[in-house]
């Protein structure tokens, strides 16, 4: 066998000799894998997509009868979520971009458990078919919160209910199953020499999202488990009268759904990290500072829950110690955004694709968070809480955070990924258009919740007729902007351009996935590198 | 810009006036209701929004200040360090004195923001001496409002549909039986649902309390100004949740006592009678 190239000495004999089925169905190659979590967040994201134009065509006038009735509103307004945060912004961070470059950051030839690798992306599917079920089915109209009563068998009779509670069962277990994977691989699986100081971020990132999950996802479980028994089994965990208590839902959602929240951006912090290093041709400033940023937003994100109950009757001393805690999270993500700033701070910045994300990304976060920082007041909260002005805040970190980091992922490792580089205009294109886009739709909802629009609402009074128009525009011109990123994918897969080199970002990029060819062969990291 | 001032005003009057904005009797009565394009919130009509938008008033300067700040340091960063400016990076990787200057600057901020929110927070809790207390049931899809001091007279308060709006009724708002509170009277508020978890909600009086099956939560208001309030169900109760708005009529103290002995009267002949119908509660106000 004579030794010429990366895909010689690893390729052959192995994806050659693979069927279709064996390769993507039975795969175990965490490569394989994460592509196949890739296309399927592409899929579930145009589909909730889908529902949010549908959402703004709805909300574009009041008294418009586009969506035929509120339960059919409502459970859109329950599919969109879902799909957003399990079927969308989780398989792209975690599953995608953690199966990719976990293993090719530490230098690991593969994930610890290749298998249950596998079973972990095919669970997602059904549970994708769950959801779309209960959707089509119009019977799942409770919010993506499911707070009883209004989930439970008295007012959502019909099994449509019981399939989105299994599709969020099975969508907990890929995702348990694949955290241990996580969890497993980067305690056991680090090159020599890489302590876990030495770590990359988006590492110490997975790593504290993988901690996030096996620790939350079976109080969920729980949770919808006994949602399930009410539904079917005559228990009243969350029923009233017979003993029961619609509050325990929510403090056990919560429990689950705040933590859930920092699952979704804690990747996108660790990606951020490395873009901003990338292209600013510095080392991330104060490294561990940005790790242990992350620690404590992981470890205090556990004790914040009830910040999304100062109007369920929760006591006031109560009410003053969540508002305290959330208050404290402000500090470690204010430590991260002035350290990004900070790297890039005397360095040599070159403003491509990537970058041009992971700044917005800063931006926008940064909106995103302080007026998470208003909401923490449970006393501005009392006027706040539920209203657009809700909607915008977590929108603005998530659907311009979480999301805007996923781009800047997608075109910082594209090339890697593929062997293919996006083209420059088309991926410019589709940044400016998407914020444009999102900020025209999102930020005129902080006025909309200021005066008091309720969220959850298929028609509004007239006064709120102007900022909404406003913001069904932006979402028409960020649906224009999935087609251009669709155009640019396109043209990146079937671009005709000379392989790319292993490092085709020059020296700012220092991580081990740069070491190996662009795309890596099938296996790397057969024989291990060492980290001085 | 203009509601901002007017509550930075409201907030100087109030200060002035020792910090209690007594009842405005003899004014023309007050609507609130939000407006078209407006952008911040709608004017307080009670201590409790008072002091709520007063806060939010220098916590939104605060948080503009900050994304101005950070927005500002992004745009001078790209131009002053692009590669063209600055061909050859600097390795500096660490700072103490500037990271332990972004840990302690914000903790001090957010001190100066946490201490006037958590006396607001115990403020807003509860009345200690309640002249009066209002029961408020949520169901699908309406409410119903108790006056468990006046024998527990009782009434409910649907959307008026759109094919019944009269000139003047605003859509999605106006309700066929408003909630009639005297000013100036500390009121409890207890809310409770017949049936799934609804919110009442009346952004201008700053008052918001989830209404939950099987509990009664307590929170409570005291209306500056004779007038109307209005207010939407605010948690998610099914496939009406967007009809059941809430409707507050504040008047004196004397024409509630009138307009609450008239629909004790009416009620009491009303089940006589057998009949349920009840008086609406803009035509017994309007008799004074």
């Amino acid at each position: 066998m004579s030794v010429t190239t990366h895909d010689d000495v690893h390729g052959h004999g192995h994806d050659h000799k693979m069927s279709f089925a064996d390769r993507w169905l039975f795969s175990t190659n965490h490569k394989d894998i994460g592509t196949l979590y890739l296309i399927f967040a592409v899929v579930a994201g145009i589909v909730g997509g889908i529902l949010s134009l549908i959402m703004r065509a709805q909300l574009m006038y009041p008294g418009s009868h586009l969506v035929e009735n509120g339960q059919a509103w409502n459970t859109i307004i329950t599919a969109h979520g879902l799909i957003m945060i399990f079927f969308t912004v989780m398989p792209a961070l975690i599953g995608g971009f953690g199966n990719w470059f976990i293993p090719l950051m530490i230098g690991a030839p593969d994930m610890a458990f290749p298998r249950l690798n596998n079973i972990s992306f095919w669970l997602l599917v059904p549970a994708f078919a769950l959801i779309m079920t209960g959707l089509f089915m119009n019977e799942s109209g409770s919010g993506w919160t499911l707070y009883p009563p209004l989930s439970n068998a008295t007012y959502e009779s019909g099994p449509g209910m019981d399939f989105t509670l299994f599709a969020l069962h099975l969508a907990g277990v890929s995702s348990l199953l694949g955290s241990m994977n996580f969890i497993t691989t980067i305690f056991n699986m680090r090159a020599p020499g890489m302590t876990l100081h030495k770590m990359p971020l988006f590492i110490w990132a997975m790593l504290v999202t993988a901690f996030l999950l096996v620790l939350s996802l079976p109080v969920l479980a729980g949770a919808i488990t006994m949602l399930i028994f009410d539904r079917n089994f005559g228990t009243a965990f969350f029923d009233p009268a017979a003993g029961g208590d619609p509050v325990l839902w929510q403090h056990l959602f919560w429990f689950f759904g705040h933590p859930e929240v920092y699952i979704m951006i804690l990747p996108g912090f660790g990606i951020i990290s490395h873009v901003i290093s990338t292209f600013s041709k510095k080392p991330v400033f104060g490294y561990l500072g940005m790790a242990y940023a992350m620690v404590a937003i992981g470890v205090v994100g556990f004790v914040v829950w009830a910040h999304h109950m100062y109007v369920s009757g929760i006591s006031v001393d109560t009410r003053a110690y969540f508002m305290t805690a959330t208050m404290v999270i402000a500090v470690p993500t204010g430590i991260k955004i002035f350290s990004w700033i900070a790297t890039m701070w005397g360095g040599s910045i070159e403003l491509k694709t990537p970058m041009l994300w992971a700044v917005g990304f800063i931006f926008l976060f940064t909106v995103g968070g302080v007026t998470g920082v208003v909401l923490a007041n449970a006393s501005i909260d009392q006027v706040l809480h539920n209203t657009y002005y809700v909607v915008a805040h977590f929108h603005y970190v998530l659907s311009l955070g979480a999301v805007f980091s996923i781009f800047a992922g997608w075109y910082y490792w594209i090339g890697k990924m593929s062997g293919h580089q996006y083209p420059e205009f088309w991926g410019k294109l589709h940044f400016w258009t998407t914020f444009i886009g999102v900020n025209l739709t999102f930020f005129p909802m902080h006025f909309l919740g200021a005066a008091g629009m309720p969220r959850r609402y298929p028609d509004y009074p007239a006064a709120f007729a102007g900022w909404n128009y406003v913001s069904s525009i932006g979402a028409f011109v960020g649906g224009a902007s999935v087609i251009i990123f669709l155009i640019g994918a396109y043209k990146t897969f079937t671009s005709k351009a000379p392989a790319l080199a292993d490092n085709y970002w020059g020296e700012g990029a220092t991580t081990l996935e740069w070491s190996v060819s662009s795309p890596p062969p099938f296996h790397t990291f057969e024989e291990l590198p060492v980290i001085r | 810009m203009k509601a901002l001032r007017h509550r930075a005003a409201a907030f100087a009057v109030a200060a002035l006036a020792g910090g209690l904005a007594g009842p405005a009797f003899g004014q023309a009565p007050v609507l609130r209701v939000p407006h078209p394009w407006q952008m911040g919130m709608q004017l307080p009509g009670s201590p409790v929004a008072d002091k709520l938008q007063t806060l939010n008033y220098w916590v939104s300067i605060l948080i503009v200040v900050i994304t101005a700040f950070v927005g500002v340091l992004l745009v001078w960063v790209l131009y002053r360090y692009s590669a063209k400016n600055n061909p050859t990076p600097s390795t500096v990787s660490h700072n103490s004195t500037l990271e332990a200057a972004w840990t302690a600057i914000p903790v001090l901020i957010l001190v100066a923001m946490f201490v006037p929110s958590l006396r607001l927070v115990y403020y807003e809790d509860r009345t200690h001496d309640a002249d009066m207390t209002l029961k408020v049931t949520g169901h699908q899809w309406y409410w119903e409002y108790t006056y468990p001091d006046s024998g527990g007279v009782h009434f409910d308060s649907y959307m008026v549909a759109d094919e019944d709006l009269k000139p003047g009724q605003l859509r999605k708002l106006a309700v066929d039986n408003q909630v009639v509170l005297p000013v100036g009277k500390n009121i409890r508020i207890l809310t409770t649902s017949a049936d799934v978890i609804h919110s009442f909600f009346v952004p201008s009086l700053g008052v918001q309390r989830y209404a939950i099956p099987g509990r009664t939560i307590e929170t409570w208001v005291r209306v500056n100004a004779p007038g109307d309030y209005y207010g939407e169900c605010n948690q998610i109760c099914g496939m009406n949740h967007s009809s059941m708005p809430i409707s507050v009529h504040a008047v004196s103290p004397g024409d509630f006592k009138a307009w609450l002995d008239a629909l004790k009267a009416k009620n009491s002949s009303a089940s006589l009678g057998g009949a349920s119908k009840m008086m609406p509660t803009w035509a017994v106000a309007s008799e004074h």
